[in-house]
């Protein structure tokens, strides 16, 4: 996937700038992204220590278990084929609380555990059960309740309310993924409709 | 004031505050964490150099420009400025991807501007739809992901069409 997008880029943007008469241009911005991505790392660099080290601070002090706890009465209902008190459940709720925090790296691992306990659960089945869609789905939403990063990028390129954003950013990933839950139940009902 | 400026200021004070009243040590705790924070973030680099040229190239010689104009009735219809389309293309499939696009939209048209302000709360907004499919299902014997990604993929979509609407009812 990404040698495709990676390739087909560049090829296309040199077929196009040669075409087009542009080649001043395109050789331009070989010379130069490649230092804007080190400025762009730069930037994000002390904020990703920032929020790496304060989010520990958080999983120490147990903050993820809490909002785990907060959360249970939420997922028991997304998750109907599942046991209340098994391991996948438990696995699941810490995933989305560590995504609520944008825990990042701590999420992904949460989220493969919890991904494997459903499957035990369910008897290793061959097609992705409905517990699995709807949870892969909560990770493909934001769940993140304060975009730290694109809130920073505004902020460096001279955003005077990089944070004005909040409001709408809520809205948008809220309804997102209501759509994404309700489109698993409802295509799912569809695929069975069809016999598969 | 609103309140998304305490928003930020909130979340560090309930952090500090737990961690204080779980006995945490905080200062240790939270440099072991930020060691963590700057490897994660210098391996972004090399995949961030190898998109950020690729979007640069694909900008410099007008093939963006090509190609969001060529999808400009699908945009208008949907309430999205054209703008931002390349955004909307990259960010189900690559992280990087569309952080390299992102700080593109928002270096040329200005974060405060309508169009860095869609492509903000879409960036804000959305995940990484296709890597996030395929490390979760990679780590199971599932061999067919069914719904997944359609349900997932509408809800990008209805995810930036959002994006757009929220930005024009709530910021302008």
């Amino acid at each position: 996937m990404m040698n495709a997008v990676f390739g087909g880029m560049l090829l296309m943007g040199v077929v196009v700038g040669a075409l087009s008469g542009r080649m001043p241009e395109v050789s331009e911005a070989l010379l130069n992204q490649p230092g804007q991505a080190v400025e762009l790392t730069l930037v994000l660099l002390g904020n990703m220590c920032l929020w790496s080290g304060l989010m520990k601070v958080a999983e120490a002090a147990g903050l993820s278990q809490m909002l785990a706890r907060l959360l249970s009465p939420v997922t028991k209902r997304l998750f109907r084929g599942l046991r209340h008190k098994g391991r996948a459940m438990g696995l699941i709720t810490l995933n989305v609380a560590a995504n609520m925090l944008g825990l990042g790296n701590a999420a992904t691992p949460l989220g493969i555990a919890a991904m494997q306990a459903i499957e035990k659960e369910q008897r290793y089945p061959e097609d992705a059960t409905e517990d699995m869609c709807m949870f892969v789905t909560l990770n493909t939403a934001s769940l993140q309740i304060i975009p730290t990063t694109a809130a920073l990028l505004r902020a460096a390129a001279g955003s005077k309310a990089p944070m004005e954003i909040l409001p709408a950013v809520w809205l948008s990933s809220a309804t997102s993924l209501m759509v994404g839950l309700l489109a698993v139940r409802l295509y799912g009902g569809v695929l069975r409709r069809m016999g598969r | 004031m609103n309140a998304s400026n305490f928003a930020l200021p909130a979340v560090v004070l309930i952090i500090l505050l737990a961690g204080w009243m779980r006995r945490v040590p905080l200062f240790d705790t939270f440099l072991e964490g930020a060691k963590e924070g700057l490897s994660a973030g210098i391996a972004v680099l090399p995949p961030l150099v190898a998109l950020m040229v690729g979007v640069g190239v694909l900008r410099a010689s007008g093939a963006l420009d090509m190609l969001s104009f060529a999808l400009t009735p699908v945009a208008a219809l949907l309430g999205i400025p054209r703008e931002v389309l390349p955004l909307t293309l990259m960010r189900p499939i690559t992280g990087s991807g569309a952080l390299a696009v992102f700080t593109d939209i928002i270096r040329i048209h200005g974060p405060d501007s309508p169009v860095g302000r869609v492509a903000s709360v879409i960036q804000g907004s959305t995940e990484t739809t296709f890597y996030t499919i395929a490390v979760y299902y990679g780590a199971t014997r599932v061999r067919r992901t069914r719904q997944n990604l359609p349900a997932c993929l509408t809800a990008d979509l209805v995810g930036f069409v959002m994006s757009a609407a929220a930005v024009r009812l709530l910021l302008s």
